[in-house]
């Protein structure tokens, strides 16, 4: 059975790797512009520099000027599919949820792309960290129906 | 050129390339920059546990999975070939605050005084390494994205949801960057 499920669903790695390679590059990114370290997040939360909101705001103009452009002159994929863009649905998670992960940003110097990049530039015990953020998406999971949205 | 390359990026150089990433993911696969569902789709691969949130085709989301490990390598390449040998330049204000607690190796991305393999189980580690991974988790989730998401994917698609759950991340790192964590980094 679950050979047949696999070949519904194969993994192909080749029509992956160019995502490989947009994750590389973000890394990069990620690494070189210090949004990774602690200290960077820590002077943020103090407005001590402009350093992390210079990249933050710069990289939403980018982004909303690419989105803009997109949907103005309806920009294909490169394969040609419509371009599909989700709207985001309001609910009190956001809020809940923003502040809890607000304090783990703040705690731990990361957020989710941060945690890899910073296992990726030698800081290994942030494998503990990335586990700990799979078990509370887990434990998120477990209780989301009790939890209020 | 190397050496150019070498010192920190610029926040007008480096903030426009992660932007970039956007229209990238989207060009090359019709995908929407995210990154926290990530540990959504470990945790649907590796322990669903009949949790319906878990229950759906991962490998239809795989991609995200080869992005989040080509950031990992992205980082260890750049840090590797590119790395900045001198300590992060941040205010002078704030090195004086954290040499108060101890903290003075500003050329890890982490205080590595606290944040590392022997402190794990001291209770000063234990919530700056396991709590704070758990609270990103639990609360990117429960908040449905993180910074990537939320922040300069669902910006730039101008959701308003996004823009509340990015002041909430603001306002929750705020709180515990000034009132709570001088008192975990005195503990």
């Amino acid at each position: 059975m679950e050979s047949k499920d696999r070949k519904h669903q194969p993994i192909s790695v080749a029509g992956n790797i160019k995502y490989l390679l947009a994750g590389i590059l973000f890394g990069t990114f990620l690494l070189k512009s210090e949004v990774i370290n602690w200290y960077r997040i820590q002077e943020m939360f103090r407005f001590q520099s402009f350093h992390m909101y210079g990249i933050i705001g710069s990289a939403i103009v980018v982004g909303a000027i690419s989105v803009f452009l997109i949907k103005k002159f309806n920009i294909r994929t490169f394969s040609g599919e419509t371009i599909q863009l989700k709207d985001k649905v309001f609910n009190k998670g956001q809020i809940y949820g923003g502040l809890l992960f607000g304090f783990g940003w703040a705690v731990t110097g990361a957020c989710p792309g941060p945690l890899f990049a910073q296992i990726g530039s030698g800081a290994t015990v942030v494998i503990v960290t990335l586990l700990s953020a799979v078990a509370g998406t887990w434990t998120y999971g477990f209780l989301r129906e009790r939890l209020p949205h | 050129m190397i050496e150019l390359l070498k010192q920190p990026w610029p926040w007008y150089v480096a903030g426009p390339l992660i932007g970039l990433t956007v229209p990238v993911l989207l060009l090359i696969g019709n995908r929407s920059l995210g990154i926290s569902s990530s540990l959504r789709h470990v945790c649907a691969a590796c322990m669903p546990a009949k949790i319906p949130f878990f229950s759906y085709d991962w490998k239809k989301e795989v991609w995200n999975l080869f992005f989040v490990g080509g950031i990992l390598v992205g980082s260890f390449l750049a840090m590797t070939f590119l790395g900045n040998p001198n300590p992060v330049d941040v205010h002078p204000d704030l090195i004086t605050e954290m040499e108060g607690y101890g903290l003075t190796n500003l050329k890890v991305v982490v205080p590595e005084e606290i944040v590392n393999w022997s402190s794990l189980l001291t209770l000063k580690g234990f919530l700056m390494i396991i709590v704070g991974g758990f609270l990103i988790g639990f609360g990117t989730r429960y908040a449905g994205g993180c910074t990537s998401g939320h922040a300069i994917m669902g910006l730039s698609n101008l959701q308003w949801p996004s823009l509340v759950a990015t002041c909430c991340f603001m306002i929750g790192g705020f709180v515990m960057a000034n009132l709570i964590l001088p008192h975990i980094l005195s503990l």
